[in-house]
């Protein structure tokens, strides 16, 4: 899938949601619990169940980024699926805030 | 979505007014979903907030997004007409209103007082999530209008969720945090506060009715950690305290901005509360509030800087948020070279750049121009010289009035000033400074113009000063410099003014 920033998904085997702070350029191959994400309207596949291995779970409001630090995604409902770009499990992003201004 | 994810993290933690009886998130999620209801079961087509800030706000602002129409908070001060006016270019408006203002409104349908919206809020039937697309208009914002007829600006939904996933951490609020906001609800920044503190999870108190005494009590009384103001209300408050440091030993952070901050009004503050971070937000209503900040460790890395270079940036807007791009372009439309001033162009998913009933103004690239006339030191620090439109053209040279008002507000006789151009046969324009001594001391207008001719280049020198005893703002602190045109073109001025 190409992702696009602002671009809204969710896991087809956990609670998952997420939405893209910053796209990769071309084909991405995002999964969650070992499935590919999907749009957040659309409706997940039948009969998909959470894959071993892929149940390291994510939590809410947390960013996500893959291993060249170029990805960005935030936890908007949280699950028990692994996020993962092409079989690489994401890692949390340390957050460095900004001081509260309005 | 980013209430639901507030609710579900923080449930009973208060969100919005007193600690003793405010309204916790769990509830303010409630009191939106019905709220949602309400609006869809008036078929209206966007909602109008006419009223002082308060918890209706955010309730109001959310409840609009989840029901999908546009929100549109509108200046209670306006007249009868002025309000019927930005009310006819609203879609069927359901205009929730309070007590005090209810006789502007006039006759219509769909109105309803702020506290019975709240209350049927709460009653009302839950509604579910509209199917609202990224790129619709969450909120109609009416810019001030000093310039001329207000000009509605459309923040989408996408502009409004990129600045605040660009800007905050989900979370990132200690428990016991609470901002007080004092900024009008017509304001970009009230919908920035509203959105990111509740994303943030920190509690919101409000003071309605700006006045310097109530803001400390109520900072001290409340425990308030942080604050936004406007440059007016701190200048109001530093005058409040005097010599005398503040009593409010949980305020951590103070942020300002709206408008330019008078280098002396700072200085004290900063001395005034010793243990407060200053935060300079610099921000349109068109880039959905801030997109760059001047933090507290470059107010603290600037104070105590002997660099004239970083001493500088405390005069500075500071560097641009997260997902902002900047672009300084000369007169010719092309960048400038570094450290030149030009006009400020800003890109990134926060910047809407749309006006109703005009359409998008960005460039082919999504460029959009702030009219803001800037420049950009060798670290990145924007320092705002002023509206382009402001700029002065005398005997054909640009003169930034912030530069002369810069070292005006340095004279020790000086509590305020603005400079102005006014048409002139010799010189196209000439530059007047308009000067408010402090009470009780003498201006003399030679001295003056002395004073400035020591400190700048002879074109900068005023070519006539008046003397005032205040200089008109907005509410929301923007010096109405129009009206200082206006009072010096009109015939009794030119008694009045020292004509050199």
């Amino acid at each position: 899938m190409q992702l696009k920033i602002g671009a809204r998904y969710r896991s087809q085997v956990c609670q998952t949601e997420i939405i893209v702070v910053r796209p990769l350029p071309g084909e991405a191959d995002l999964t969650c619990g070992g499935h590919p994400v999907v749009d957040l309207k659309e409706t997940p596949a039948a009969g998909l169940s959470l894959k071993e291995g892929e149940d390291a779970g994510n939590a809410l409001g947390k960013r996500y980024t893959d291993a060249s630090g170029t990805l960005e995604l935030l936890v908007t409902k949280p699950g028990q699926g692994t996020l993962a770009l092409g079989g690489e499990p994401l890692v949390l992003k340390e957050a460095k805030p900004l001081p509260a201004s309005d | 979505m980013l209430l639901d994810m507030a609710a579900s993290a923080y449930d009973s933690r208060t969100a919005l007014g007193r600690e003793a009886d405010g309204m916790s998130y769990d509830s303010l999620r409630r009191t939106v979903a019905g709220g949602a209801g309400l609006i869809r079961a008036s078929a209206a087509g966007s909602v109008a907030f006419i009223g002082l800030n308060g918890p209706a706000f955010p309730s109001l602002l959310m409840a609009s997004a989840v029901a999908g129409v546009p929100f549109s908070p509108l200046n209670y001060r306006l007249s009868t007409d002025g309000l019927a006016e930005l009310l006819a270019r609203l879609d069927r408006p359901l205009v929730v209103v309070d007590e005090a203002f209810e006789h502007a409104v006039g006759d219509r349908d769909r109105v309803m007082a702020v506290g019975a919206w709240l209350s049927a809020a709460r009653e009302a039937p839950e509604a579910p999530t509209a199917d609202v697309a990224d790129e619709d208009c969450a909120v109609l914002l009416f810019t001030s209008g000093t310039t001329g007829r207000p000009k509605g600006v459309v923040l989408r939904h996408e502009n409004l969720v990129s600045y605040v996933i660009g800007t905050v951490e989900f979370a990132s609020a200690d428990p016991d945090e609470a901002v007080l906001v004092s900024v009008p609800p017509y304001h970009v920044a009230a919908v920035g506060s509203a959105l990111t503190n509740l994303y943030a999870g920190r509690r919101m108190v409000y003071l309605p009715n700006f006045d310097p005494a109530a803001w400390l009590d109520i900072v001290a009384r409340e425990g308030v950690t942080g604050a936004m103001v406007v440059p007016t209300m701190l200048a109001r408050i530093v005058d409040e305290l005097g010599e005398t440091p503040a009593q409010v030993p949980t305020l951590r952070s103070i942020a300002y901005g709206g408008a330019r901050m008078p280098a002396t009004v700072l200085e004290r503050a900063l001395g005034l509360f010793p243990a407060a971070g200053f935060v300079n937000a610099y921000g349109l209503t068109e880039t959905s509030s801030t997109i760059a900040v001047l933090t507290p460790e470059d107010h603290r890395e600037a104070l105590g800087s002997d660099d004239p270079a970083v001493r500088a940036r405390l005069t500075s807007a500071g560097r641009p948020v997260p997902g902002i791009d900047v672009e300084v372009r000369g007169d010719d439309g092309r960048p400038v070279a570094g450290g030149e001033p030009g006009e400020l162009w800003v890109r990134g998913p926060q910047v809407s750049g749309v006006y109703e009933g005009i359409g998008s103004v960005l460039d082919a690239d999504g460029w959009f121009p702030t009219r803001d006339r800037v420049r950009v030191d060798s670290a990145g620090y924007l320092f705002i010289e002023g509206r382009a439109d402001d700029t002065i053209i005398r005997g054909g040279e640009n003169v930034a009035p912030a530069e002369i008002e810069d070292v005006l507000i340095r004279h020790p006789a000086l509590r305020d000033a603005a400079v102005v151009g006014v048409p002139d046969e010799e010189w196209g324009e000439r530059i007047v400074a308009a000067v408010v001594p402090y009470e009780g001391a003498t201006a003399d207008a030679d001295e003056i113009r002395a004073f400035v001719r020591a400190r700048l280049r002879g074109s900068r020198t005023p070519d006539d000063v008046v003397i005032r005893d205040s200089l008109p703002y907005t509410p929301t602190g923007k010096l109405l410099r129009r009206e200082i045109v206006a009072d010096l073109s009109s015939p009794a001025a030119v008694h009045t003014s020292e004509r050199m």
